[in-house]
């Protein structure tokens, strides 16, 4: 019972008044900041690392737990009162609750994701606590060889999986990997890409670098592109759901859960897979298969769960190993790494106390989202018609100030300029940001244990497939970067397109849901295809 | 009409493959210069990852000029604010920038409060707002806070600039 009695060391220091604070101004603050368009979780964990650098590791973190939930409930809220998801692991919830808004329910929709949502992360954090723990003993068996296969693995699958252009993912990790160079070279102390400049010897900060491409990039983007036409908001009373509800609602809450966890975990997760199988399996299994489309409560919850059940799954490697796969984990991962906290098989025994805090403040911080939000979220539906000049003002206004406060140097500001504009660029041409970001954070760690693998074999090659687990790493990044083509083959030799039978078949069903997450539109395409067919 | 909107959206595409060229020459030129004597102790050296990485930048460059030649194009970014039924309008986008630059010249100098209500201010206007005084007013409050807040709060002393010994 070592996992219990640490776990409830974590309740102790989490639950002391001034870290209860922190857990609930971080609750406060990501769903206020996930309510508002165009800024997602990650963006709001990177816009607040500069002010957490002066909290102590601990309340930081717990904080950021508050965030991290928070964030993620903001944005449902948004894609179901506006239609208009802004993250896209929201894309699929926005499907069927904004038709039950527009039909005057979305009192209950509201309800059915925070409810869902609150479950879903609640069994998702036990889960993680169970398994992060064997994933660790499991991990400190591993050396460099496997290390670096597994982290060349997440890598290549977040950008092949995830986005609608593996090519645009690959050219956007390559600019990742080039940035993550920056710097003094830790071995040899040669200076890499500084031009001569000092003031890059040190490498880009990471703080500056997440900013930058998130919030300044978005900011210049959503203002060449600004709807001048206000988005119609449905008004919201206070969610509830009746007894039907209740009874069509728990079980895709469930289903989601199990959905989502499994593929949070996992190197390439995500929250778009699971969201996506869940929709799908929900309305094979419905009894009112008929109400899909126009506002059918399944097709929120399940959902819903699913997204928040992947979003305490991606914990497990970022915690465990020091990989993250999302934005939001690669932005905490920076923050750990600010700290001078290696995530890693050695975070639990190094810093157990730690993240045991984190954990215990992911379970209250999920608490404190269905204690806080279910009454406030008329509040929440006001935020949205907040004047957009002064919205992404305000982004740029607390961007630079983020970056800035870091080293307190003007020429951090040209950095992030710089980089704000590429992040527009990538937008508009459809580049993905995700890859980017793990590349800079990524980057730097793999070379390290390249160098180190090939320093254990005296600079021969065959030191990389040294470690069985090495090798079957290997097999699986050949099947990633191989499966175009085999899917290609099976098609071929299958006339009747498989993708009319969703959720039979996996092979087919991740590929669509990687178009999904390329915005609304093809999304509804996707699923109304699913219908006809 | 169209066809001619869609060539030249297609040629702007163009413009990142030779991006992802040019950062690929960059980094390879700039790890090639690097000076270093075999180690046994570190056999991969500082050079193998830059090579490794420029590679896959003009690889990525050659594929993706392929593909825009080919009529491939990149989805734009959807949002709940963004409207791409319109172009780009770089009359809001260089304002912004310009807001942002200014706060990048001013900050060392004026100091914070002076270069942070110039920022909001600028952008707000940019943006489209057209109430110059209670945009003044905000700016100003919304400096004025933010370098308390981080000075009384967090410890953290922004530039006081111009201003010194008034704050």
């Amino acid at each position: 019972m070592d996992v219990w009695s640490s776990l409830m060391d974590g309740f102790a220091t989490a639950l002391t008044p001034m870290n209860l604070l922190f857990a609930v101004i971080g609750v406060l603050l990501g769903t206020a900041v996930g309510v508002l368009p165009g800024l997602g979780p990650a963006m709001t964990v990177a816009l607040l690392l500069p002010v957490t650098a002066a909290l102590e590791p601990t309340s930081a973190f717990i904080m950021f737990a508050g965030i991290y939930y928070g964030g993620m409930f903001g944005g449902s809220t948004t894609s179901i009162l506006l239609n208009t998801p802004g993250e896209s692991s929201s894309v699929v919830t926005a499907i069927e609750g904004n038709k039950m808004a527009k039909a005057g329910r979305a009192a209950q929709a509201l309800a059915t994701a925070a409810i869902g949502s609150f479950i879903a992360g609640t069994i998702g954090t036990a889960l993680l606590a169970v398994f992060a723990p064997i994933v660790v003993q499991f991990a400190v068996s591993l050396g460099a060889p496997s290390y670096f296969a597994i982290m060349v693995l997440a890598l290549l699958a977040v950008t092949a999986v995830l986005g609608s252009s593996r090519l645009r993912g690959f050219a956007s990790l390559a600019l990742g990997l080039a940035i993550g160079l920056v710097g003094i070279d830790s071995v040899t102390g040669q200076r890499r890409l500084t031009f001569g400049q000092p003031l890059l010897v040190d490498g880009l900060d990471i703080v500056v670098v997440a900013v930058a491409i998130f919030a300044v990039g978005e900011a210049l983007w959503v203002a060449a592109h600004l709807r001048r036409t206000p988005l119609h908001i449905i008004p919201v009373g206070r969610p509830w759901m009746g007894k039907k509800d209740w009874s069509r609602s728990w079980k895709p809450w469930l289903r989601g859960t199990a959905f989502g966890f499994p593929f949070g975990a996992l190197p390439a997760g995500g929250a778009e897979i699971p969201t996506f199988l869940s929709y799908v399996t929900e309305k094979r299994l419905s009894k009112h298969p008929e109400e899909f489309g126009k506002g059918a409560i399944e097709g929120v919850a399940g959902p819903e769960a699913a997204n928040n059940a992947a979003a305490a799954g991606t914990l497990t490697p970022m915690l465990a190993l020091g990989l993250p796969t999302n934005a939001t984990a690669a932005v905490m991962l920076a923050a750990f790494t600010s700290y001078g906290i290696q995530p890693g098989p050695q975070l639990f025994s190094s810093q157990g106390p730690l993240v045991w805090a984190l954990i215990a403040s992911l379970f209250i911080g999920n608490f404190l989202l269905l204690l806080i939000n279910l009454p406030l979220a008329p509040v929440w539906a006001k935020l949205l018609q907040l004047p957009r000049p002064y919205l992404y003002a305000g982004i740029l206004f607390f961007a630079t100030l983020g970056a800035y406060s870091v080293n307190l140097q003007a020429f951090d500001l040209v950095i992030l300029l710089i980089l704000g504009a590429l992040g527009f660029m990538m937008r508009r041409f459809g580049l993905p940001v995700l890859p980017l970001i793990l590349g800079v954070i990524l980057g730097p760690r793999i070379e390290g244990q390249l160098r180190k693998t090939l320093q254990l074999s005296a600079g021969d090659p065959a030191g990389l497939f040294s470690e069985p687990i090495a090798i079957v790493v290997y097999i699986i990044v050949a099947i990633i970067l191989a499966w175009p083509f085999i899917f290609k083959l099976i098609r071929r030799n299958r006339p009747v397109p498989a993708t009319s039978i969703p959720g039979n078949s996996g092979a087919t069903v991740p590929r669509e849901a990687g178009g999904v997450s390329h915005g609304s539109h093809r999304a509804d395409g996707t699923v109304d295809g699913d219908g006809d067919g | 009409m169209s066809s001619i909107a869609t060539g030249l959206k297609g040629r702007a595409e163009l413009g990142v493959a030779l991006l992802l060229g040019a950062v690929g020459v960059l980094v390879f030129l700039d790890a090639n210069g690097l000076v270093t004597p075999y180690s046994q102790s570190d056999p991969v050296g500082p050079k193998t990852v830059p090579f490794i990485v420029s590679g896959l930048l003009i690889v990525c460059a050659i594929l993706l000029a392929i593909n825009v030649l080919r009529g491939g194009k990149g989805e734009a970014e959807g949002g709940e604010d963004v409207d791409l039924a319109h172009p780009a309008d770089w009359k809001t986008v260089l304002p912004l920038a310009g807001a942002f630059i200014l706060n990048i010249l001013l900050i060392d100098w004026a100091g914070w409060v002076i270069s942070g209500t110039v920022l909001f201010w600028g952008s707000v206007l940019a943006l489209g707002s057209r109430r110059y005084i209670r945009d003044f007013l905000i700016s100003v409050a919304l400096a004025l806070l933010t370098f308390y807040g981080f000075y009384l709060g967090l410890g953290i002393a922004l530039p006081a600039g111009l201003l010194e010994g008034i704050l």
